[in-house]
């Protein structure tokens, strides 16, 4: 199934196992291979509905596989302006690309100055190595 | 490591999971595989060749003695009158209500000695219930700690394990590549199979046969899935010893024309009718199910996942008997969300539709 355990490092990462590509004030946002790897094969993205907003640390939808529900926490605040109709149909596209094809929404940022809060690469997998 | 996790018990077959990459999981005391590459791989590997799941947390109890069938006719809902040497029974140990202290098969070995195979959980309080109402010349033993069960279900499975063809639910003594089992034509997955049981020190033997025959190694998750599919309840979840065998769709494992405990009142409630059935059902809208979800305010979900083999929610839940009919509409609370699913006939998937 899944790619080997990877957390590029041009993302910013929530500990709640989130990730976000940020590029100006907009961002896409998805699940960590940590996320889907606990969780196991992804049957369903209970997905929002495109231009609802999201608030940082908040969830924002719920990804499920067979034996559980996870809420997915929002890294950071903003409205939606986008959901990924492949992760709806296809729920595990999640667990196969979880930085690609299996992005979860794109947002516009209310409040960038959020990022700077988040973690780079190296502090999540720091945070990782102590789950 | 916490202290609720290092009481956990290990079957023999401890290392040979963690050798196999499973992730473990607490499941009624015991630290067992809940699955190894995944359960949708696991599940679709049992509907269509074959696997393998250890089954060694399970409970065997034999009972003995001149008056072994006497005792169990009046504590098993099942008629074992017409099991002859060979022959095994699903069946019930009820209470004076007529709810389910356990769901169990009995082997006949002869007619002075059953092995009853208990679940994991109930292992102690059938035991016990038994032995409290143990009579002259019967005697209750809990053997569990002395066998290896392992269940090896699929299409291919009888002839990938050299089997001969046999009738479902008997069972008989043979040698597996070496290893004395006894082979039952039993299961929980809906699939033709056997379950295979073992003296524990055997346990790894027969993995390591079973697997060197091809068989891919399942956990509990793709057991659940697929006990699910085909509708066989799980104690703890769609029946205990407050649900009734007549509501959860058990009556006919019930021989109400001979006595044992609570059959005053499961023919009162055959006569009556229960006010509540468990049915099956699959979800309309995108969702799945889960144990403990409102079903119109007047109904819950007992259990719930996602059919790998139908690719869609599936449940097992009570509704009233208004609602228990093939073809009526549910509605579900998914964590505050309404959503539709129909009530269909048991079971939800069935080899012959596929």
């Amino acid at each position: 199934m899944a790619q080997a355990e990877s957390y590029p490092d041009d993302l910013r990462y929530h500990h709640a196992h989130d990730w976000a590509r940020v590029d100006g004030d907009e961002a896409v946002l998805g699940v960590t291979w940590f996320a889907q790897d606990a969780l196991g094969e992804l049957v369903h993205f209970e997905a929002p509905s495109a231009g609802g907003t999201l608030a940082k640390d908040q969830p924002y939808a719920e990804v499920e596989s067979v034996k559980a529900v996870s809420d997915v926490i929002a890294p950071l605040s903003g409205e939606i302006l986008e959901v990924n109709q492949k992760a709806i149909a296809e729920p595990e596209t999640v667990n196969d690309d979880p930085y690609g094809d299996g992005w979860l929404v794109r947002i516009r940022l209310t409040d960038p100055s959020e990022v700077a809060g988040l973690m780079d690469a190296d502090a999540y997998r720091a945070h990782v190595s102590e789950q | 490591m916490d202290a609720a996790v290092a009481d956990l018990r290990r079957t023999p077959l401890y290392e040979r999971h963690l050798g196999a990459g499973a992730r473990m999981v607490p499941f009624a005391g015991w630290e067992m595989p809940v699955s190894y590459d995944g359960v949708i791989a696991e599940h679709l590997a049992v509907r269509s060749t074959w696997g393998v799941f250890d089954v060694s947390h399970m409970g065997q109890l034999h009972v003995e003695g001149p008056n072994a069938t006497e005792l169990l006719q009046s504590l098993l809902s099942n008629d074992l009158g017409r099991l002859t040497d060979g022959d095994a029974q699903y069946t019930l140990l009820t209470n004076e209500r007529g709810g389910v202290v356990d769901d169990l098969i009995a082997y006949r070995i002869t007619v002075h000695h059953y092995l009853l195979v208990v679940n994991a959980g109930n292992r102690a309080a059938a035991f016990a219930w038994i032995k409290e109402r143990e009579i002259r010349g019967s005697e209750v033993r809990d053997a569990s700690d002395d066998y290896a069960l392992l269940a090896a279900q699929g299409p291919e499975s009888i002839a990938r394990l050299g089997l001969a063809d046999a009738p479902t639910f008997t069972h008989t003594m043979a040698e597996l590549d070496g290893v004395e089992v006894m082979v039952c034509r039993t299961g929980y997955t809906g699939e033709p199979g056997v379950e295979l049981m073992c003296a524990a020190e055997d346990a790894t033997l027969l993995w390591d046969a079973v697997v060197g025959r091809g068989a891919r190694p399942c956990g509990l998750g793709a057991r659940d899935t697929l006990r699910l599919e085909v509708c066989y309840p799980l104690h703890g979840n769609d029946i205990d010893e407050t649900t009734d065998a007549i509501s959860a769709g058990l009556g006919w494992t019930c021989a109400l024309d001979k006595n044992f405990t609570g059959a005053p009142a499961l023919r009162r409630i055959r006569q009556e009718g229960p006010a509540r059935r468990l049915v099956a059902f699959v979800m309309e809208d995108k969702a799945i199910p889960r144990q403990g979800m409102s079903i119109d305010d007047s109904g819950d979900v007992t259990s719930g996942t996602h059919s790998p083999s139908l690719d869609v929610g599936i449940g097992l839940g009570y509704v009233p008997v208004a609602s228990a009919v093939p073809g009526e509409q549910l509605t579900i609370d998914v964590r505050g969300k309404p959503r539709r699913a129909r009530v269909v006939k048991k079971p939800i998937y069935s080899r012959e539709d596929s």
